[in-house]
């Protein structure tokens, strides 16, 4: 097995530029949690000039929607969703000081600009393992939108959250650069590959 | 009444359907887990082994804990093959299923995500109306199948038409690149449904009607349509894709083609692509 970073937020920008797409995390420490419904939220108070409910200064968004907790457990299944629904409220965010987002998934080239710009990273959790991750999470609290329901923001309390470093603040990007060494068909590149692979 | 008919209560459907929502999302399909541990052989990617690795062992988590294997339950999509010999009573089909449908969300802890409008975007709060399909079939059986179908992948799901002079390769051509664009984002190792030829609507049901075969890698029974599902299989499993979209040759567990006759001028190919948790149940009342 690869060599694994371990990562504690908060995060400085040192840490980000650190990392290399394709390089293996664990992540110890706290994740905010936000999809479509709370982002839309938080982008109308931006718009607006109003302060947010939660600081995202040196923070992670992890792109989850959890299913209900079981009795005795701090929380259900809780795998990424996709990434690239989120893609449009990404730079509002770093420019407030976020520091990472986890999904599944690719981003576009806005948000590999951007995360260039403000040095940050985005980090691919395996889609699809709601339930193995959701042993990694020690306890959740809602903090922002609980009538949401599923797309409240939460706060958890991860531990050793593993997750691959799919875009990096250097350009490089995981998915690129992984499906053509492997790929036996150029003739059917995906419509995603693109921009600067990882070295 | 005839007198003749078999009765099934909507009480029995309510059940039923409640059941076969909590078994297919925390219960993954023995086809399924052998698809993974096969692949586990053939995948040259040490982080795509490693991955199949974590999905056999998540789904063990799920079947154990009766946790839902994805935190995504789904569109719930029911299929009914409902004997023309069968009295429906105590109540409305439609209800009985959806009623099955808001149980067994609610009991088994199981995620609702469903809006009332694409626009508006409130919840329903109860995970329906689920997506039913009846059909009439020959004799007295009262078959029910539940697909809880997550969002990511039906994303991914594409439709065209294309014209005769696209022939098979062009169909070929256009399933294979679909897959290789649902990427990471549509939860590989996949199962694909495609649907050849009918209409418009006719071809994407039949794409998802294609994905309900289990178990998964049952070939056709049409020749032409079992060829073309072992050549897409071959192709998709060498766009690079691989397990979670980060590289390797498991990009599909399986190809399922439905096909039906089409107009002089069409030839409509859907592909609905389906992710890893391919979530299966059925039973007969």
């Amino acid at each position: 097995m690869a060599d694994v970073i371990n990562l504690h937020p908060p995060l400085t920008e040192e840490d980000m530029l650190s990392l290399k797409a394709g390089d293996r995390v664990l992540i110890t420490g706290t994740l905010i949690t936000g999809r479509d419904a709370a982002h839309r939220r938080l982008m109308d108070l931006i718009e607006k000039g109003e302060p947010l409910p939660i600081d995202v200064a040196g923070q992670m968004i992890y792109y989850v929607g959890p299913s209900p907790a079981p009795p005795g457990a701090p929380i259900g299944s809780a795998g990424p969703t996709t990434a690239y629904r989120m893609d449009k409220y990404v730079e509002p965010l770093l420019k407030l000081g976020l520091r990472a987002t986890i999904g599944k998934g690719f981003r576009g080239a806005t948000v590999k600009e951007a995360l260039k710009t403000y040095k940050a990273v985005h980090l691919h959790a395996i889609g699809g393992l709601g339930a193995l991750l959701s042993k990694r999470i020690k306890s959740a609290r809602i903090i922002a939108y609980e009538d949401l329901g599923p797309e409240a923001i939460y706060e958890f309390d991860v531990e050793d959250f593993p997750v691959i470093v799919a875009n990096d603040a250097h350009g490089g990007d995981v998915y690129s650069t992984n499906v053509r060494q492997f790929s036996e068909l150029p003739e059917f590149e995906p419509s995603w590959v693109g921009g600067q692979l990882a070295g | 009444m005839g007198g003749d008919m078999r009765e099934v209560h909507c009480d029995q459907i309510t059940e039923t359907i409640a059941r076969l929502c909590i078994e297919a999302c925390t219960e993954l399909g023995l086809d399924v887990i052998a698809g993974f541990q096969r692949s586990l052989e053939t995948e040259t990617s040490e982080l795509g082994r490693e991955i199949l690795q974590q999905l056999i062992e998540n789904a063990k988590i799920a079947g154990h804990e009766k946790l839902p294997m994805c935190q995504d339950t789904g569109f719930t999509c029911v299929i009914v093959e409902l004997g023309q010999e069968v009295h429906i009573t105590g109540g409305y089909l439609y209800d009985a299923i959806n009623e099955g449908v808001r149980r067994g969300y609610k009991d088994g802890l199981l995620r609702s995500s469903i809006v009332e409008h694409p626009l508006d975007r409130k919840p329903t709060g109860d995970n329906t109306p689920a997506h039913i399909h009846v059909d009439i079939v020959p004799g007295d059986g009262c078959h029910l199948y539940v697909l809880p179908k997550g969002g990511g992948s039906e994303q991914t799901s594409t439709l065209k038409m294309l014209v005769p002079s696209d022939g098979r390769e062009g169909a070929l051509k256009f399933v294979v690149q679909a897959i290789a664009n649902a990427g990471p984002n549509a939860c590989p190792p996949l199962v694909v449904g495609v649907g050849l030829g009918g209409t418009f609507d006719k071809a994407a049901f039949l794409a998802k009607k294609a994905i309900f075969r289990c178990p998964i890698g049952t070939p056709a029974q049409n020749e032409i349509d079992a060829q073309f599902e072992r050549d897409v299989l071959e192709l998709a499993n060498k766009t690079g894709v691989g397990p979670s979209g980060l590289g390797g040759r498991t990009t599909a567990l399986a190809v399922h083609v439905e096909s039906f006759p089409c107009h002089l001028v069409a030839l409509p190919v859907a592909v609905n692509i389906q992710c890893h948790a391919a979530r299966v149940k059925h039973t007969s009342i």
